[in-house]
């Protein structure tokens, strides 16, 4: 495959540091992080960044746990503080509602991607419908896109597509794609959906993929970009913008990004936070390998901690029996079977 | 023995369900399936099992109610044509169960708080959501040890057992779920969390329950009460199953749940169908016992809307 041909292209790239990077951070993203990161990705030009806790509005929970600020909380500190970035936040329908949704516009928000399970978009009919309502830039993410077909996931793309959604985002959860899998998926909804509908590619680097990934999916029609800054995100994080942004230059597609801020940004700012190295780590790797929800890392390593199963094997039967984003509370009760099973004691447990 | 004549309003899935679930009953007996589109799938099957029906909505229904001495009527419809469809059939002296969002009337979970709603005469009881059902006992069970100060729940159910009104009314079932959580099960706050999942075959409904309680949890007491309530609700759904827990981690208590259907309508994965029409019939069948034995009786229907 040659990506010559994406010369002249322009690229909308989207900042998940202060979202997907609350995963990595336990949701525990201070306000002044938030402020000070928004700020710097301001000036750097990134047009648009997602701040909300780490399962998107309302995520506040004992299954996502709790982040030290409400949702309205961060997105007002980091829209007075930020001059042209756009704020765009993440609803899932079933965590997150539309009341939410109002609060958070009132905060400054003026994007949203509203997300379903690859194949459950009919779940979000009335949460698209109130983003178009409350003017704002309305996305449709359909999360473990490996798990529907092409042809399965373009269905589900035009029904995002038919409640008011602008853009369409393949949203690879567990960083399992490969390029040949986005670019069939990409083309697939680029097949079906009216020439103005945006196409977004949302991308984890579990397999080493993002950069790859994502131009795959330029290069299939798609016209939006989520990456992170140093990939702080869930699993082994995103795509990893700063890097992204260099291939971009090199290849002549337009991101209008300044490339050196973003990776003073990188080191400086984001490096630091970090409680541990993002990166393609053994349990990250499974997550990719085995096709599991990437933001299920950190919950299996706590459930390791705790009932004495290895969090790999965790993750590998998350897999098998098919455990989607949300269902965080499965891998507590999949450590306590297994832990049953192979006759470990497990204090507390009736 | 003479049966309580119901009728059921909404076609689809819980309609239908309920169709199999109040034919087995002792005190109730189908006998009107109101739907609106004269070529659906729930209308036929009602018909094929021998139920009248109307495709007119419940205006279809109305001239038909005293003559067929209907006195319960279930509504699967949505919480937007609720209220409407209540309206009109209390004034005719129905009792209404609702199995909407709408939530108009008291909240009943059967083994929670059912005995209060029998003892005076309500015309109005809302089943909350299938997640509620599941879900409440266990909050309740916890919250009569001790005080709950928030109560969160986690319901994942198959894809293939959730309808299109459900699908489209999401942040419906979100909002009265969590409002039921501290008004039936007595947590100070509650918060509803729901999960679709598609995987084939299709994966049983799951529910877990989290409580954080004000004051370190009384483990032993706990476990027993939950234990008890656990037997309580398999009364009604045989498919009730604690799976893990509870588990304590500081005054956090976490109960894991497996809800199996009894496989009548939808096969057994779907017991959030299952839990609902088996609630919606046990609150049925308790009002219809006083009704039959004279302890409770209905108002008569207002002459001007008759």
């Amino acid at each position: 495959m040659s990506f010559e041909s994406l010369k002249g292209r322009k690229i909308l790239v989207h900042d998940m540091c202060l979202r997907d990077g609350m995963h990595a951070k336990r949701e525990q993203i201070s306000l002044a992080q938030m402020v000070k990161v928004a700020t710097a990705l301001d000036h750097a030009g990134v047009p648009m960044i997602q701040v909300t806790h780490g399962a998107g509005l309302g995520g506040n929970s004992i299954q996502h746990g709790f982040a030290p600020h409400t949702n309205e909380a961060y997105i007002s500190a980091v829209a007075e503080a930020v001059t042209h970035t756009k704020i765009s936040v993440l609803l899932i329908p079933g965590l997150g509602t539309m009341k939410e949704l109002q609060s958070a516009h009132e905060c400054g928000a003026r994007s949203v991607h509203v997300a379903t399970h690859c194949t459950e978009a009919d779940t979000a009919q009335q949460h698209i419908a109130y983003g178009r309502k409350l003017g704002m830039d309305t996305s449709g993410f359909l999360m473990m896109a490996h798990l529907n077909s092409p042809e399965g996931l373009a269905a589900q793309a035009r029904l995002m597509e038919s409640y008011g959604a602008q853009t369409i985002f393949v949203t690879d959860s567990a960083g399992y794609m490969l390029p040949d899998d986005v670019h069939a998926r990409v083309s697939a909804l680029r097949a079906v959906l009216k020439p103005e509908t945006e196409i977004g590619f949302h991308g984890h680097h579990n397999m080493g993929m993002g950069i790859a990934n994502s131009l795959t999916a330029i290069a299939a029609g798609a016209s939006r970009i989520d990456a992170s800054v140093a990939g702080l995100g869930a699993g082994a994080g995103n795509t990893p913008l700063e890097v992204f942004v260099a291939v971009c230059e090199r290849l002549g597609i337009e991101t209008g990004c300044a490339l050196f801020p973003l990776m003073d940004i990188a080191e400086e700012i984001i490096l630091p936070m970090m409680d541990h190295m993002v990166r393609i780590n053994r349990e990250a790797l499974t997550l990719g390998y085995a096709g599991v929800y990437s933001t299920f890392l950190l919950h299996a390593k706590r459930a390791e901690a705790r009932y004495g199963v290895p969090a790999r094997d965790i993750l590998v039967e998350l897999g098998r029996k098919k455990m989607i984003g949300g269902q965080e509370d499965m891998i507590e009760d999949t450590a306590l079977t297994m832990a049953k099973e192979r006759g470990i004691k497990v204090s507390h447990a009736a | 023995m003479t049966k309580i004549k119901c009728a059921l309003i909404g076609s689809g899935n819980i309609g239908t369900d309920l169709i199999y679930k109040l034919r087995r009953s002792e005190y109730l007996e189908p006998v009107w399936m109101v739907g609106i589109d004269p070529a659906s799938e729930g209308l036929k099957r009602a018909a094929a099992m021998g139920l009248k029906t109307t495709a007119e909505g419940v205006d279809g229904l109305l001239p038909h109610v005293l003559a067929d001495h209907i006195q319960i009527a279930f509504d699967a419809t949505s919480a937007y044509v609720h209220p409407e469809n209540s309206a009109k059939l209390t004034a005719l002296g129905v009792m209404m169960i609702d199995l909407t969002p709408a939530a108009i009337g008291p909240l009943c979970v059967p083994p929670v708080n059912l005995k209060q709603h029998t003892a005076k005469l309500e015309m109005n009881v809302n089943m909350i959501s299938c997640a509620g059902q599941a879900t409440i006992p266990m909050v309740a069970a916890v919250s009569r040890v001790q005080s709950v100060d928030y109560a969160e729940i986690v319901a994942t159910l198959a894809s293939k057992s959730i309808g299109p009104g459900t699908r489209a009314n999401l942040d419906e079932f979100t909002y009265t779920t969590s409002d039921a959580l501290v008004r039936v099960g007595g947590a100070r706050r509650g918060k509803a969390l729901a999960v679709i999942n598609p995987a084939e075959p299709p994966m049983i409904m799951r529910n877990t329950v989290y409580c954080l309680t004000d004051d370190a949890p009384d483990e032993a007491k706990i476990t027993e009460s939950v234990l008890a309530m656990i037997s309580d609700v398999q009364k009604y759904v045989p498919g009730y199953k604690l799976v893990n827990g509870p588990v304590f981690d500081g005054n956090r208590v976490a109960i894991f749940l497996e809800v199996a259907g009894l496989g009548d309508y939808l096969p057994t994965y779907a017991g959030n169908l299952d839990i609902m029409t088996a609630a919606a019939t046990r609150t049925a069948e308790m009002f219809a016992e006083e009704l039959l034995n004279g302890t409770l009786k209905l108002p008569q229907p207002q002459e001007s809307l008759a």
